[in-house]
C-alpha cells in the first residue's frame, strides 16, 4: 500500500471552502472599495496585497497545500521566488534608467 | 517470496496519486511562467506608461469586472466541494458540483463575450484605426488587456472542456471515492485559472 502511494486522505469538510470563498468575496470587496479611494502610489501595493492574500487561501485551503507534505510547499515557494526574482532584477534595471 | 511477487504480477496496478499531483504541480509552474512573463511586460510599461494606463483602464467596465471576478471564485469554491463530496462517495452531489462549476465558466465567458463586444463596437480592438490614433501607453494597455484576458479565456474554455470530461469519468466511476486523483488534478488547474484572474482584475480594472 505504501509503495503505491495512494491518495492521502483530505480531511476537510464542506464547511471551510465555504468559509474561505466567503472571505474571498469579502477580499474582492475590499480590493474594489480601496481602488475608489484616492492613496496614490499605494494604490497598486494595495491591490497586490489583496491579491497575494486572495491567492494564499486558494493555495493552502483549495489547492489543499496546507495538507501536502513539505516537498509541494518547498516546490511552489521556490517556484514564486524565481518569479520574484525576476520582477526584482527587471525593476533593479528599469527603476534607474 | 513466491507468492508475494505472484501477487505482484497479477494484481499489482502501478498508481502514485502523489506523483500525479506533483506532475500537474510542475504544469503548474510552466502556466506560472507563462503569464509571470506577460505580468512582466505589463509591470514595466505600466511603469513607463503611468498616466496613460490609468485613462486607458477607465473606458472598462469595473461592474463586469468585479461580477466576473465572483463568478470565478464561486465556480473554484464549486470544484472544491465536488473533490468533497467525492471522498464521501456522494457521486451524484460531486457531479452536481461540476456541473455547477461548468455553469459558472460558461457565463463567465458569455459576461467576456459582451464585454470584448462592447469594446470592439467602439472601435477599441487590436490594430483598429481608433486605437492606432490613441497614445502608445493606450495602444499598449489595450493590447495586453486583449492578449491577457483571451490567454486566459482560453484557459476557461480548456478548464470546461477538462471538468467535462471529469464528470463523464464520475459517471462511468473512473473517477471514484477511492480514486479521484484526475479530479483533484483537474481541481488544481481550476483553482490556477481562478488565481491567474485574481491578479488580472485589480491591474486592469481597478488601476482609474
Amino acid at each position: 500500500m505504501k509503495e503505491n502511494n495512494v491518495q492521502v486522505e483530505h480531511s476537510h469538510g464542506y464547511g471551510i471552502y465555504i468559509l474561505v470563498w466567503l472571505g474571498l468575496l469579502a477580499l474582492t470587496a475590499l480590493t474594489v472599495a480601496v481602488a475608489g479611494l484616492d492613496i496614490g502610489r499605494f494604490t497598486v501595493a494595495t491591490a497586490i496585497i489583496i491579491a497575494c492574500a486572495k491567492s494564499y487561501l486558494v493555495l493552502t485551503i483549495f489547492m489543499h497545500l496546507r495538507s501536502e507534505s513539505k516537498t509541494f510547499r518547498v516546490f511552489v515557494f521556490v517556484a514564486l521566488l524565481f518569479l520574484v526574482i525576476s520582477f526584482i532584477l527587471l525593476f533593479a534595471d528599469y527603476s534607474f534608467k | 517470496m513466491t507468492t508475494q511477487a505472484q501477487v505482484h504480477s497479477t494484481e499489482h496496478v502501478h498508481r502514485d496519486d502523489v506523483g500525479a499531483r506533483l506532475g500537474m504541480w510542475l504544469f503548474l509552474f510552466t502556466e506560472l511562467i507563462l503569464f509571470g512573463g506577460m505580468f512582466l511586460v505589463y509591470s514595466v510599461y505600466r511603469f513607463t506608461h503611468q498616466a496613460e494606463f490609468h485613462i486607458a483602464a477607465k473606458e472598462l467596465n469595473t461592474l463586469v469586472g468585479t461580477f466576473n471576478t465572483m463568478v470565478l471564485l464561486t465556480s473554484s469554491m464549486t470544484m472544491a466541494l465536488s473533490i468533497v463530496a467525492i471522498q464521501r462517495n456522494n457521486k451524484r452531489l460531486s457531479m452536481f458540483f461540476q456541473f455547477l462549476t461548468i455553469l459558472l465558466a460558461v457565463f463567465f465567458l458569455v459576461n467576456k463575450f459582451f464585454e470584448w463586444s462592447a469594446e470592439i463596437h467602439h472601435g477599441i480592438y487590436p490594430g483598429s484605426e481608433t486605437l492606432l490614433n490613441e497614445k502608445s501607453g493606450k495602444i499598449l494597455f489595450f493590447g495586453l488587456y486583449y492578449v491577457m484576458t483571451g490567454l486566459h479565456g482560453l484557459h476557461v474554455i480548456v478548464g470546461i472542456i477538462l471538468i467535462s470530461v471529469m464528470m463523464r469519468f464520475t459517471s462511468k466511476g473512473v473517477v471514484k471515492h477511492d480514486d479521484y486523483i484526475k479530479l483533484e488534478n483537474t481541481g488544481l488547474y481550476w483553482h490556477l485559472v481562478d488565481i491567474i484572474w485574481i491578479f488580472l482584475f485589480p491591474l486592469f480594472y481597478l488601476i482609474t
